[in-house]
This record gives structure tokens, C-alpha cells and sequence, in this order.
């Protein structure tokens, strides 16, 4: 398959943007700009092009809804929060192909007849704000975006907006709280931003890597982009690969390749000559699968069939050494550490399975403490403003789902068998 | 001295504040910008980022205490911002924690006595490929190792 979010990346001067034009960047937006804009949406609609941050809702919907609203002005916010735990996808966009996010923003933005674009980055990608910055002055310059994006009267301008650690940002909601100064707390939808967004007006938000496909789906056209990867869900799609594997790292590959092939053929298998134990497809908040549910393909419609997510595409692998209650209890702490305090639920229970998690990991567990802990996790499933509560007890009632024995071994030993 | 480096800080901010069509959005960037020239939130630092933005002290307050990246005590000249999250967790990252405090005499969330290191445990800093890893200040360290960790961390002085 073509690269074509990671194109040029191994070249060191790919953020430059003679070396994006040289390449054929910033043609598409040409291209688009003497589009009208709602056949650029039309455009999206028919390549059925589905959001990359983790939910996978359709992108050309979330557009039309926004477009219909005859509210302006309207604000494209990038959502270069990633904070899901085992995700590093976009950071290669950000850090070596700035270029192509800002034409998709600016492709995006004339799409949408948004003039505000942001990219809300996370705190954590410290490089990464220096590199767009310079890439948005670079595109300013040449008159790509700006007050007259390439001489068609439009007008785009562009800002980074540096978030300050806070995983929450990630919901969009939240995420737009953040950029209008506030704290990173939810809002109750409806109204959904693509309504009521960033200081009251039509928002849309929408990952790095979904803006970042925009360039190529303009320039081959729906048909062609629609032929890639899985037929419900096509497109390229970055995977990024952490844990016990020989050849980790960020992978462009179709929508649709099994966790299997990605494991064995494109990351050269198990590290060590070791064991698969347990994977997890799409970032911490996704349910774990054991290894006999490794045949999946790996998309936004068929992860669901599977009993799990493709989220972010972040795929965790661990081999038999690990203990898993201690993966477990790690990632509760996470959420505990991330929860926005707003509601109960998941203020409050998410500590608690934490606490129970700690003490089952210590040894210290009691009998009845694992059904305890899928009662608590079963009183925050669905009974919080967000999906973080949900991602947390999702967790513990999956890793106990499929790796009961190892909870019960801990209770039973009064230690951890993997010590 | 004082107004030299306020009226400063008041330039920046003007320039920030224009890409947003409220005052009030500044206020991330105005924390972040304190934080660069007093290198840690004080309550004095808060109060001047209130004044600036004209936003109430208890906002600025709540805003600056909800963010992780934002400094409620000062820290050394380095800080460490190690990750322990799953991915850096099961390569060895808690091992890297105990290599730090006893050789740099630092505990996750403190700072060393001679002010050279503070050690932030960090939430997933996006480098899980090359996991574990860290940020020293504003540098990506990756790939570490018990051994590469101390002759990383040597070059800051």
C-alpha cells in the first residue's frame, strides 16, 4: 500500500515545506478551494471516511451537521490531545509531516467555511509545538492559508493551543473547555459542539490523523479511497505498537488488517522467542483479548463483533511474564489519576476499584473481592457525563473477564505468582 | 525589575491573546507563560496572571490546580518527567524509578537536595514504541535502560 500518512517521514527534512511541495503537497487544496464546499462533504460522505481518535464516528455527518447550522463563525479545533495510553500515532504527523495536517485543516476549513482553525497538542509534545508553529508560518508565507488562501478569497488562520496534561482534553467537550481557559471538565451533550461548540458557535473537532487523510482523499477521489482496507471502514490507518513485540513502532496499514498479521508479519512477532498472554487492540480504555481472539480485523466495525475496540489503535502486547492484575491495577491508577472530579461515579469508583485492585495485587485480596469489583465497575458503566468512567470499569471487568484465574491466584496465594 | 519583566510578559500576552476571540481563552497560555519566568505557579504568580487576563484569582486558581503540567511547589533546575504507564510498566520503567531516588536521592514528586533533578511520574508521554521513556525538561529520552539512564541524566547538570 501507498504511504500516504507517513509519507516522506524517513526523509529528515520532511517538515520543511519545500519538501512537502516538492512532493506534490499542498495541491489538494488547490484542488478543493475550486470545489464548492459542500461537494468537498459530499466528497467525504462517499469515502465513508469514520473519525481516527477512537470512536469512529463518520466524518462527513459530524461535517454536514455542522455545516447545516447556519451559525458563524464556525471553529475547526484539531484534536492533537493524544493521551490514550499506547498511543504514538499521531506524533509522527505532528513532529515530521506538519505540512500535511495543516493542508487537511486547510482543505477542512474551507469545507466547513470555518476561518478559525486550531490544533489543541498536549503538553507532553513539547517538540511538536515548535515544529507546527514553524510550519504555519511557513504556510502563512506562501499564502496557503491566511487572509487569501491561495488567492480564492477564503480566509483560514491557524493556531496551536498547548494543553497542560490532562487526558480528559482528549473528550472534545472537555477538550473545548480547555481551549476556551477552562478546566478540562465535560459538558452534558446534547448540544453537541458541532451545534454548540467553542464560545457558543458550530465546533468541530476531528483527530490529526482524520484531518491528515483529507489531502489524499481529494486528490484520488472517493471511489479510489473507498477500494483501501476494510469495505464498512476503509482508508489507511496508523497503528502504533508498544510492549513485547520484536519490531514495535507506528505502522500505516489497510483498515481491516487482523491484530494477528500486525503482530506476526509486520512487527516480526513475540519478542524473546516468549508466549502471547494478552493484547490490547486500541489503547488502555479498550477491552484486553486473550490470544485466541487474535483473528480480528482490526476496525471500527468489526472490533465491535469481537467484543472489543479498535480506539486509537494503540496495540498494547504483553507475553506470559506479565501479571496482569498489575496491568490492571496500572491502569486504574491512571484513570484514577485523570478522572475531572465531576461526576460521582467515576470520582469516586474508579478510586475504589483501585483500592480493591491494589490490595488484591498486594496480596492482601479477600474472598468476594472480585465480584466486588464487578459490582462497583457495573455502577459506573453508563452513569457518567463521559466515557472515562466507562473506559475504567470496561477494563477491570474485561481483564477479569478473560483472565479470571490470575485475580483468583492472587486472592487465593495471599501474592503475586508472577513475583 | 519587576515591571520591566511584567510589561514583558503583558507583550506576549497580548500576542497570544489575539488568536482567541475571548480574553479568558489566554488564560492556559498566560499560565505557561508564568510558569516560564518564576519556574513554578506561586499564589503571587496566580494573582499576576489574574490581574493580567483581568479573570478572577479563583478561577486562575482552580484552572492552574486541575492541569498536571502546571507547578504548585518549585522544582530543581532538571525535571524528570518519567513515564510508568503500561507499555513503559512492563519494560522496566518502575526499575528506572528506583535507579533515580538512590542515585540522585530524589522520590517521585519531590526534588533532590543540591536542586538538581525533581521526578514527575508521568502518564503515557507518547513514546510507547520506545518504551520506556522520558522528557527531561523539554528533551525526549527514549529507549532506556538501567545503564543508559544514569549517562542520559549525567549531561544535566
Amino acid at each position: 500500500m501507498e504511504k500516504v500518512l507517513l509519507a516522506n517521514i524517513d526523509n529528515p527534512e520532511s517538515a520543511e515545506i519545500g519538501v512537502y511541495e516538492a512532493a506534490g503537497g499542498y495541491e489538494s487544496l488547490r484542488k478543493s478551494l475550486e470545489t464548492a464546499p459542500d461537494d468537498v462533504i459530499e466528497t467525504v460522505k462517499k469515502a465513508n471516511l469514520r473519525g481516527r481518535g477512537g470512536a469512529g464516528f463518520p466524518t462527513g455527518m459530524k461535517w454536514m451537521f455542522a455545516s447545516k447550522d447556519p451559525k458563524f463563525p464556525k471553529y475547526l479545533v484539531c484534536n492533537a490531545d493524544e493521551g490514550e495510553p499506547g498511543t504514538f500515532k499521531d506524533r509522527p504527523i505532528l513532529e515530521k509531516n506538519p505540512h500535511l495536517l495543516i493542508e487537511g485543516m486547510a482543505i477542512s476549513g474551507h469545507a466547513l467555511k470555518a476561518e478559525f482553525g486550531y490544533i489543541y497538542l498536549r503538553g507532553e509534545y513539547p517538540a511538536a509545538k515548535g515544529i507546527l508553529e514553524k510550519a504555519i508560518r511557513q504556510a502563512e508565507e506562501k499564502g496557503y492559508i491566511g487572509d487569501n488562501m491561495m488567492g480564492s478569497g477564503r480566509k483560514f488562520r491557524l493556531a496551536v493551543h498547548q494543553g497542560a496534561g490532562a487526558y480528559i482534553c482528549g473528550e472534545e467537550t472537555a477538550l473545548i473547555e480547555s481551549l476556551e481557559g477552562k478546566k478540562g471538565q465535560p459538558r452534558i451533550k446534547p448540544p453537541f459542539p458541532v451545534n454548540v461548540g467553542a464560545w457558543g458557535m458550530p465546533t468541530i473537532v476531528n483527530n490529526v490523523e482524520t484531518l491528515s487523510n483529507m489531502p489524499f482523499l481529494m486528490r484520488v477521489g472517493p471511489e479510489a479511497y473507498a477500494a483501501i482496507g476494510s469495505k464498512e471502514c476503509p482508508g489507511p490507518k496508523l497503528f502504533c505498537v508498544s510492549g513485547h513485540v520484536n519490531k514495535p513502532g507506528v505502522y500505516e496499514l489497510p483498515m481491516g488488517v487482523t491484530l494477528r498479521e500486525i503482530i506476526y508479519d509486520h512487527c516480526g512477532g513475540m519478542k524473546n522467542g516468549k508466549t502471547l498472554k494478552a493484547v490490547i487492540p486500541g489503547g488502555i480504555s479498550t477491552p484486553v483479548l486473550p490470544p485466541d481472539r487474535i483473528d480480528c480485523q482490526m476496525d471500527f466495525v468489526n472490533m465491535p463483533r469481537h467484543e472489543s475496540m479498535l480506539g486509537s489503535g494503540a496495540v498494547i502486547v504483553m507475553d506470559e511474564t506479565v501479571c496482569l492484575v498489575k496491568v490492571c491495577l496500572r491502569a486504574l491508577k491512571f484513570f484514577e489519576h485523570e478522572s475531572c472530579g465531576k461526576c460521582t461515579p467515576c470520582r469516586d469508583g474508579v478510586s475504589w476499584l483501585r483500592q480493591i485492585l491494589a490490595r488484591i495485587e498486594g496480596g492482601e485480596g479477600r474472598a468476594g473481592d472480585i465480584e466486588l469489583l464487578s459490582e462497583v465497575a457495573g455502577n459506573i458503566t453508563g452513569k457518567t457525563f463521559c466515557p472515562l468512567g466507562d473506559g475504567a470499569a470496561s477494563v477491570v471487568l474485561n481483564f477479569i473477564k478473560h483472565f479470571r484465574n490470575e485475580f483468583e491466584m492472587h486472592i487465593s496465594r495471599k501474592a503475586c505468582p508472577f513475583k | 525589575m519587576e515591571t520591566v519583566m511584567k510589561s514583558q510578559m503583558t507583550d506576549e500576552l497580548e500576542c497570544v491573546s489575539a488568536r482567541y476571540p475571548a480574553n479568558r481563552a489566554a488564560l492556559l497560555p498566560a499560565l505557561y507563560l508564568a510558569q516560564r519566568k518564576y519556574g513554578w505557579l506561586s499564589v503571587e504568580a496566580m494573582d499576576e496572571v489574574s490581574r493580567e487576563l483581568g479573570v478572577p484569582k479563583a478561577t486562575v486558581r482552580g484552572v492552574a490546580t486541575f492541569y498536571a503540567m502546571y507547578r504548585q511547589k518549585p522544582v530543581g533546575r532538571n525535571v524528570i518527567q518519567l513515564c510508568t504507564n503500561v507499555s513503559c510498566m512492563i519494560l522496566g520503567a518502575e526499575r528506572l524509578v528506583d535507579i533515580i531516588r538512590d542515585k540522585y536521592g530524589v522520590e517521585p514528586g519531590g526534588t533532590s537536595a543540591d536542586g538538581r533533578f525533581s521526578l514527575v511520574i508521568m502518564e503515557c508521554i507518547g513514546a510507547c514504541g520506545t518504551a520506556p521513556a522520558m522528557l527531561v525538561n523539554t528533551d525526549f529520552h527514549e529507549s532506556l535502560t538501567p545503564e543508559n539512564i544514569v549517562t542520559i541524566l549525567e549531561g544535566y547538570r
